[in-house]
């Protein structure tokens, strides 16, 4: 909502300054957005005269005019306007000066190798009016003596634009703006004088308003003026329309305007002539048709609101006219319309028809329904004052009576909301200014709300005006106290916040992507999920819900190699979805790694990243996050965006249904496919929501300090087994053997090839075997040596190698 | 003079010289070998008379120590030497550069949820989630924002279903529903997590963080509100004196609703937070309206309080002077290097925010 600080002095009598005004605004919940200096430099514009013409030596069109500036100084200046001759008086604008209409600063230039020291203006770069043919021509009697002085003569000009909150329908109009600030002690809200108008001619067209179900429109104003003569508006409107970044249109249409922005009453003007036999305000036939003004046609459904005649829609009740009724210069005899209609249908219709208008923003955030009258009547008489003609009757259809609204409201709730008192004779005096009717009534108040407040409907409603218009610089600070009867997170969010920094830890980025992602990405990583589309994405490459956190780090990997970065690690932690429904979500930690371990140096060997950098970065934060390396089986079944045979799935307890991680190699194609350039890609994906929560708290999960002192001893075997054999089984059947006595397993070679049969391999573990009891013997340590080789060759069918 | 004396005198004479690993090594043999003169003399003692032997085995043990704790002290003085000798020549160019080591960091967004949580931690506040797909009801209409509401402008939403009954959360306002349709009063929590809104520019992205606080009870009202507030931003900014103000708005599901600005100035470039004339808005808050309340089917005659939602981006571009919205979530590994956190670096109550 734009306003100017002159035009809210027509309602509100104040001497403050313009600056004070902008900080109350904003006091009371008139939010300033911005001030803009509407005309800058406006005083730059000075009244001229053409002294000599001479056409242009490279141009036919143009002319090289010597015009008089003021005190006989004369410029050159190039222009191309045929009505520049010797003699006129007219505007010029000096190079630094800002065209309104383009707001385009001049400078000195060159146009056809002829220097140009400014312009002289037409009236529609001046947004004096549309005119654009020529240069502006002043009255030679009014203008000679005034050569070379200012042609704007009003001060400078502030837009000052609000922003008004959707329940503030009456702030719409500078009136209600007024009355907000009058009734927080800033200036003395106008009486305005209701001007009697006469009606002279009666009412000849007949508005009839149609019962029907989900009838939009529960009154409809009308009066007739006859014999109007439409022209452009006058200098006083024009201005105080641009002053608020409205565009003159004719009198009628800036008079409507006029009075919609002045007391937030948005009115319709018909050519009379033009309706066929009467209005009819009706719900939509399916189908039905009609061109609006802003020049488009509309196809409606089914019980919009449309106002008609008997030849079918002239336009949408509250949103916009239609042009086959919409008034031209030459109009003669007008209908103005003012009418009320509900909100919500008229925010209904809108939306499905996609219109904005300033009339359908008004409607749907509720008109005063008893501004009716007063909206015909300021507008006809000024129509009558500034197009003449004369004025029917006021027409009034209605099909719902206005309810007038009561509030029963307890003082004392006030201060048990707000937490600071004020009196009742000051909560009266607030409400009696914002318009409000009070009555006592026993402890309570009883209050009419004003019809145009449409927000206020309980009792709350009213704790808020008054605390809005005391100032909530009023409210005391209740410092917080610093007691905590329940544990500020939950055990999920404190292994979410553990996992994070400990993947962090291990050399990883945290990155955070949106939750959406690129189908044709998403497509590589989402198993056997459903896309789960947005059905109006931002863009086409945000257009699902993402299956995987991968589709978007793949992405964004892609992107830091391509600014050439070789060796990153980059992960998230956040939700995937399996579903369109709350709830069908996941909360995964997902990492990427890139390109190589260790690049060649002084000091290391050059190493690709691989698998098993990743799967110790998986197996290393759950071990931190709590869970036993012992209860952790891992086998190679992964989808199918890793690497089939490099990569893994982990899972806790034998539970496969729901693995814990899955990590691995990217699968090639998919690099080949988004054009992924690296040594190496590999990465993780750790299920948060699959990983089950330990009741125990720090204290009790540490076991009892047990350790032995016992000399340990270190035996190293290698065995030759099936090229299919897991380490992990391997492994299993050995810790199997004798917890008490094998303490430590080690795999240190892994051996195909030469001296090793086909499809078998040699695996060489070192174990270290130490009692809890006793320092072993020779004999012991052979019974148990012996065991070991005995067990592993029966259970797996390897052999001990010698 | 006594053998044991003469014995004594004559090999600390000897072993005071300077000598190699060997001549010491024969002194030893001369002396403890198993002819040595010292053991000759331990093979002595039982030929002494009881009344005498006391004596000599006590004189001959004590010279024995000095003489062997000479021997061992001379080989020491030797083996030290050549080891350092030996060091000399390993030595290594100790400014050639290290192995590398592979920095992780946490990204600003989250280092600011935990310093969130912190600080609400401290005054009884527990963390809620709820999730990122919403139904229509919980977002809006249990929030008294019903269907053709005009402020539902003011959320360009992102919908999964053409019946509009599935969104993407547009605030993380939801969150309040789900905490008290769940649980009894009272409520006192705060609720950090991703929101959506289909606006994207410069200052406007599609996916941002907010953290939605809410505290029901008895008799909360708006200086309650105003304290936990001001605590709040003191905390989070470190800073002792907070230009705050408090603007009224409009939200449809809190009456009476603020907006919260906070005073700064720009000094060399940058923002400073706390002083100056300049306002900048960072929230917004009210008492939760009565309507919700009964929608969540707590009795606003007896229960009343306040909630809050704040953009978590927006406090961390402050707070740590990020300057452009977009590149949280462009992935940038020099911007997510810049200005992430060591993973180490976890705010809490004791420690503070920042180191």
């Amino acid at each position: 909502m734009k306003i100017t600080f002159d035009w809210l002095k027509k309602h509100l009598k104040i001497n403050l300054k313009e600056k004070d005004l902008l900080k109350q605004l904003t006091n009371i919940g008139l939010e300033v957005e911005t001030v803009e200096d509407l005309s800058p430099g406006i005083e730059l514009f000075k009244i001229a005269k053409v002294i000599k013409t001479e056409k242009h030596p490279n141009a036919d069109r143009l002319k090289i005019c010597d015009v008089d500036i003021g005190k006989g100084e004369l410029k050159k200046i190039v222009c191309g306007a045929s009505n520049a001759r010797e003699g006129l008086i007219t505007i010029y604008a000096p190079p630094g000066a800002i065209i309104p209409k383009t707001q385009t600063k001049l400078v000195v230039a060159k146009i056809r190798d002829v220097i140009s020291h400014g312009m002289l203006c037409s009236e529609s770069e001046l947004n004096l009016s549309n005119e654009s043919e020529g240069i502006v021509e002043l009255s030679t009697s009014k203008y000679q003596k005034k050569i070379g002085r200012r042609y704007f003569l009003e001060s400078k000009t502030n837009t000052i634009d609000l922003s008004i909150t959707p329940n503030r329908p009456d702030c719409l109009g500078v009136r209600g703006i007024a009355r907000d600030l009058a009734a927080s002690g800033f200036g003395k809200l106008i009486n305005l004088k209701q001007k009697k108008i006469k009606s002279n001619i009666k009412h000849s067209l007949k508005v009839k308003i149609n019962k029907e179900k989900n009838q939009t429109c529960s009154a409809f104003g009308s009066c007739l003026i006859k014999n109007v003569k439409n022209a452009e508006s006058p200098q006083w409107l024009k201005n105080k329309l641009i002053s608020v970044g409205q565009k003159p249109i004719s009198a009628i249409v800036d008079i409507t305007n006029y009075i919609m922005l002045d007391i937030n009453r948005p009115l319709h003007a018909y050519d009379a002539d033009k309706i066929e036999k009467g209005l009819i305000i009706r719900n939509s036939k399916s189908g039905e048709e009609f061109t609006a003004l802003d020049n488009k046609s509309y196809k409606l459904e089914k019980d919009m609101c449309v106002i008609s005649d008997a030849n079918g829609v002239l336009g949408l009740g509250g949103i916009i006219g239609g042009t086959r009724s919409g008034t031209e210069l030459d109009t003669k005899n007008i209908l103005l319309e003012s009418a009320y209609f509900k909100p919500r249908s008229i925010r209904n219709t809108a939306k499905k028809l996609n219109i904005d208008t300033d009339a359908k923003f008004r409607f749907e955030r509720g008109i005063d329904p008893l501004s009716i009258k007063e909206g015909l009547n300021k507008a006809a008489s000024l129509i009558k004052e500034i197009c003449g003609g004369e004025i029917s009757k006021i027409d009034i259809q209605k099909t719902e009576n206005y309810k007038i609204n009561k509030i029963l409201f307890n003082p004392n709730l006030f201060e048990k909301i707000s937490g600071f008192k004020i009196s009742n004779r000051e909560m009266v005096k607030i409400l009696e200014s914002l318009g409000f009717k009070t009555k006592k009534e026993g402890k309570f108040f009883s209050l009419t709300i004003p019809s145009w407040r449409p927000d206020i409907m309980q009792e709350i409603d009213i704790v808020e005006e008054l605390v809005r218009i005391s100032g909530f610089d009023k409210i005391k600070i209740v410092d917080p106290i610093k007691e905590r009867t329940r544990s500020t997170l939950t055990k999920s969010q404190k292994l979410f916040h553990f996992l994070q920094r400990s993947i962090a830890s291990k050399g990883y980025l945290e990155a955070i992507t949106w939750s959406f992602s690129d189908s044709n990405y998403n497509d590589h990583f989402k198993s056997k999920c459903e896309d789960i589309r947005i059905i109006n994405p931002i863009s086409s490459e945000l257009n699902v819900l993402r299956n995987s956190i991968y589709s978007n780090l793949i992405m964004y990997m892609r992107k830091n190699l391509d600014r050439g970065f070789k060796d990153l690690s980059i992960f998230e932690i956040g939700p995937i979805f399996s579903g369109p429904n709350p709830g069908e979500q996941n909360t995964v930690i997902c990492g990427l790694s890139a390109g190589k371990k260790s690049r060649l140096s002084w000091i290391d060997e050059e190493r690709d990243i691989d698998v098993f950098d990743v799967k110790r970065d998986v197996v290393q934060t759950l071990v931190e996050a709590g869970y036993s390396s012992d209860k952790f089986f891992i086998d190679d079944k992964t989808p199918n965006y890793y690497h089939p045979g490099k990569s893994g799935r982990l899972f806790l307890n034998q539970d496969k249904d729901h693995p814990i991680a899955y990590f691995g190699e990217i699968h090639p194609n998919i690099l080949k496919k988004i054009d992924l350039k690296t040594e190496s890609l590999v990465g993780f994906e750790i299920f948060m929501d699959n990983l089950k929560l330990t009741d125990k708290t720090l204290n009790n999960q540490k076991r009892k300090f047990e350790v032995s002192d016992f000399q340990k001893s270190e035996r190293d075997f290698a065995f030759v087994v099936s090229k299919d054999l897991k380490a992990q089984d391997l492994i299993n059947v050995i810790s199997n053997i004798d917890q008490k006595l094998i303490s430590n397993i080690r795999v240190f070679d892994v051996y195909e090839g030469e001296n090793i049969p086909e499809n078998q391999k040699s695996i060489a573990i070192n174990i270290t075997i130490q009692s809890k009891e006793k320092t072993l013997n020779d004999n012991d340590l052979e019974k148990i040596n012996n065991l070991i080789i005995k067990t592993v060759e029966n259970k797996t069918g390897a052999k001990i190698r010698s | 003079m006594s053998d044991l004396k003469k014995i004594k005198d004559d090999f600390l004479l000897k072993l005071e010289k300077k000598l190699s690993l060997s001549e010491i090594n024969e002194i030893k043999t001369n002396l403890f070998g198993k002819n040595g003169l010292i053991s000759s003399q331990f093979k002595k003692i039982g030929t002494i008379s009881e009344s005498e032997k006391k004596k000599f085995a006590s004189e001959l043990n004590l010279i024995k120590d000095e003489l062997q704790n000479q021997i061992n002290f001379k080989i020491n003085e030797i083996q030290s030497v050549e080891i350092n000798k030996k060091l000399e020549k390993e030595k290594v160019d100790i400014t050639l550069p290290e192995r590398t080591f592979v920095q992780g960091k946490i990204h600003p967004v989250s280092q600011t949820i935990d310093e969130i949580s912190s600080i609400f931690s401290e005054i009884g506040f527990s963390v809620e989630e709820g999730p990122d797909v919403e139904n229509e009801y919980n977002n809006f209409t249990a929030l008294n924002t019903p269907d053709n509401h005009p402020a539902r402008d003011m959320h360009d939403t992102f919908y999964l279903d053409e019946k509009k009954e599935k969104l993407l959360r547009t605030h993380t306002s939801p969150v309040q529903i789900r905490t008290m349709l769940k649980d009894k009063p009272p409520f006192k929590i705060i609720a950090p997590g991703r929101t959506y809104r289909s606006d994207s520019d410069q200052t406007h992205s599609p996916m941002f963080h907010q953290v939605e606080g809410l505290h029901i009870d008895k008799d909360i009202t708006m200086g309650h509100l105003k304290g936990c507030l001001n605590y709040f931003i003191k905390e989070f900014f470190e800073i002792k004196k907070i230009k705050m103000r408090f603007r009224p708005s409009h939200f449809p599901f809190t009456e009476p609703s603020a907006e919260v600005d906070i005073g700064y100035e720009i000094k060399d470039g940058k923002i400073v937070i706390g002083e100056g004339d300049k306002w900048l808005e960072i929230l917004g808050c009210g008492m939760v309206h009565p309507n919700v309340l009964k929608n969540v089917k707590v009795d606003s005659s007896k229960y009343q309080g306040y909630a809050f939602g704040i953009g978590i981006d927006r406090l961390a571009m402050l707070k740590y002077g990020i300057n452009d919205l977009r590149a949280f979530f462009d992935c940038d590994y020099r911007w997510l290097n810049h200005f992430g956190f060591d993973p180490l670096d976890v705010p809490t109550n004791y420690r503070g925010l920042s180191r």
